[in-house]
């Protein structure tokens, strides 16, 4: 039917699970509103998720790639479309179009150690390509996450975070730029934990994902550990219409973000990081 | 000034045996194409200007016309003879009709806390564009590449794409504004056209060319009066478009043209363009290649209905790169630098063509006056200068 095929009709899905995760993100878990579509993506690919009567805006997917029963997205309310979408109850229909984009690439950094860097909401992107590879954790050498958000209150994901933290197998550490309450960890931005991290930049492959300047510092300092500009891989944002490469709004010199990535390696992006 | 581009043009072709249609049998060519279905749109004079609308016979083109164009200025006048397509071109483009500026895509309905998609129908309207010029074959191509040969199709545009019959008119008459020959798109058709006319006025004689470059194109042409074309016939046309490639009214270097682009990215030559530039968008809502669209929600008042509209959009408005926390290019100077590093560069990069097809419609209708194909020049210059340095 074209209706199914056509990229830029949204398909009905519902709100199963909606929980808080600080005090202007959340997450939502939607399955199809007709049981038959399944939904399969990979980590760092993005839908375009429709509010009715609102709006539309692109999300990046942030649940577990190995177990595609279902989207979760975690947001951050920022606008008219997202702050409608902080409105929405289990049971609620929502619109869906995707996965578009291209995911971390994963399998290309077998062997290597894997470094993730996330700024804020940032790491909501990055979790599905945390969750692929400690699913195949014997593949790769030292997995270290190193996460900064605005203050202790602002962190995403603070159960799954100490879960994580207590694994042998997997290197978590989490800074704020602002202490509050009875904080006791590290302070200061995300990239002054680089120089200091444990992995081999010779043997290793970042994911980082951030505001952008966040990115570029974080480019910067990996660089200055020696890894070269190939591994390092960073997630894009632009305004987006489509989200299939046709409106032409995320147009960033020659790559369209939204087909060409949101994923790129970092020679690609790099003369136009700063580009306005 | 910048030399005279070099100018390859295509001799036309005999073993396509060019006919002669008298200007007397031309209607017959229109009707015999109504007569198949299709609806004829072609120039017609709305307003003071040529516009793209329905034709009902060739009464209905602008006979005796022509049109005057300059940096920011255009002109209809009475030309001497009655050429049919004595014209340059209009504002518009034939992009109205495959792409157009206003498209529902989908409405919705709500029901009990949930809602339905229906989507619109891809129409196939059949419509026969009357006086493509060859600039503009060359921007329907780069809507094809932009639009059906990516990794995601407009299934919209595919649909009205098919229904289209294409008779093309050469060139004899470039505009001041025209710079066809540098793009090398024109003055002569060479593919994409069911039919190809070049309209040729003797003193006494006044007759088009045929060349057909389909079936159907072929077939319509047995449907009507023609004879097979002289010697002497096909000569003073292929003289006519050889003359028409040497009067260009404007030329543009496209001599790594792409990279020109790219390592001039933070030349300050930017800054004196974009102080003249209003970023009205003018220039992109003419472009016969400008794609790019954003996509409206709305409701009706009671909120059971929704719908989202696709219309055209133009990198020269602020909310264009909009995300969370403001707009990515925030100054006149980025957004003009991103237009035209997009159409004359980046384009070969995305699609393998130029963005660019020469039609000078941008330097026509800006309101103040700003010329592409001086501004490229500029570019080129005030490199050469800072390599001086």
């Amino acid at each position: 039917m074209a209706a199914m095929s056509d990229p830029m009709v949204p398909v009905i899905y519902r709100v199963e699970k909606f929980q808080k995760e600080t005090g202007d993100t959340f997450t939502m878990e939607l399955s199809p509103a007709e049981k038959k579509s399944v939904f399969r993506f990979k980590p760092g690919q993005f839908n375009m998720l429709y509010v009715y009567g609102v709006g539309e805006v692109p999300i990046s997917i942030s649940g577990d790639p190995t177990h595609p029963n279902g989207i979760t997205h975690t947001t951050r309310a920022v606008g008219s479309v997202t702050d409608a979408m902080n409105k929405l109850k289990p049971g609620m229909a929502i619109g869906v179009r995707g996965p578009f984009g291209v995911p971390w690439p994963v399998e290309e950094a077998y062997g290597d150690d894997v470094i993730f860097v996330a700024g804020g909401i940032g790491l909501a992107p990055l979790r599905p390509a945390l969750y692929q590879v400690l699913s195949q954790r014997e593949k790769f050498g030292k997995v270290i996450l190193l996460y900064g958000t605005r203050t202790p209150e602002d962190i995403l994901y603070k159960k799954e975070l100490e879960n994580w933290r207590k694994r042998f197998d997997l290197e978590v550490f989490v800074t704020v730029d602002r202490a509050t309450g009875d904080w006791r960890g590290n302070v200061g931005v995300v990239t002054r934990m680089i120089p200091r991290s444990p992995f081999d930049p010779h043997n290793a492959t970042a994911f980082v994902c951030g505001p952008e300047a966040m990115m570029r510092f974080t480019a910067l300092a990996l660089m200055d550990r020696g890894m070269p500009m190939e591994n390092i891989c960073l997630s894009m944002e632009r305004n987006m219409k489509c989200g299939i490469g046709l409106c032409g709004h995320c147009q960033m010199g020659v790559p369209f973000i939204c087909k060409d990535g949101p994923v790129f390696r970092l020679p690609r992006v790099r003369h136009i990081l700063e580009e306005r | 000034m910048a030399s005279q581009p070099n100018v390859s043009l295509k001799s036309v072709s005999k073993e396509k045996a060019p006919v002669i249609i008298d200007r007397a049998n031309f209607d017959a060519l229109l009707q015999a194409l109504k007569k198949r279905g299709y609806q004829l749109v072609g120039p017609t004079i709305h307003n003071n200007a040529i516009v793209y609308d329905t034709l009902e016979s060739a009464a209905d083109l602008p006979v005796g016309y022509t049109d005057r164009q300059e940096k920011g200025a255009y002109r209809l006048e009475k030309r001497s003879d009655k050429a049919c397509f004595g014209y340059v071109m209009g504002p518009q483009s034939w992009k109205k009709y495959l792409f157009p500026n206003r498209l529902k895509l989908w409405e919705a309905q709500r029901n009990n806390g949930s809602f339905s998609i229906t989507p619109t129908e891809p129409q196939t309207p059949r419509y026969a564009f009357i006086g493509v010029r060859p600039c503009e074959l060359t921007a329907i191509d780069v809507l094809d590449r932009v639009l059906l040969q990516g990794s995601y199709v407009d299934p919209h545009y595919q649909a009205r794409r098919k229904g289209i019959f294409i008779l093309a008119v050469n060139c004899t008459e470039p505009g001041s504004t025209c710079f066809c020959a540098s793009m090398d798109t024109g003055p002569q058709a060479s593919k994409g056209f069911d039919l190809a006319l070049t309209e040729v006025l003797e003193k006494k004689r006044h007759y088009f060319l045929a060349e057909s470059g389909s079936k159907l194109g072929e077939e319509i042409l047995r449907e009507i009066p023609c004879q097979p074309a002289a010697e002497a016939e096909i000569d003073s046309a292929a003289k006519a478009l050889e003359k028409a490639a040497r009067s260009m009214g404007r030329t543009l270097d496209t001599a790594g043209i792409k990279e020109l682009i790219a390592d001039n990215f933070d030349n300050p030559f930017w800054d004196r363009v974009a102080k003249r530039c209003l970023s009205c968008a003018n220039c992109t809502m003419v472009c016969p290649t400008c794609f790019c669209t954003t996509v409206e929600d709305t409701t009706e008042l009671a909120g059971d209905k929704a719908a989202r509209v696709r219309r055209w959009d133009s990198c020269f408005t602020l909310e264009f790169t909009y995300i969370h926390g403001g707009s990515v290019r925030q100054t006149v100077m980025s957004r003009y630098r991103q237009w035209m590093s997009h159409k004359l560069g980046r384009w070969y990069d995305q699609f393998g063509i130029s963005g660019c097809v020469g039609c000078g419609r941008c330097i026509t209708w800006c309101p103040v006056g700003i010329d592409i194909t001086e501004e490229a020049r500029a570019l080129r210059e005030s490199k050469k200068r800072s390599e001086l340095k």
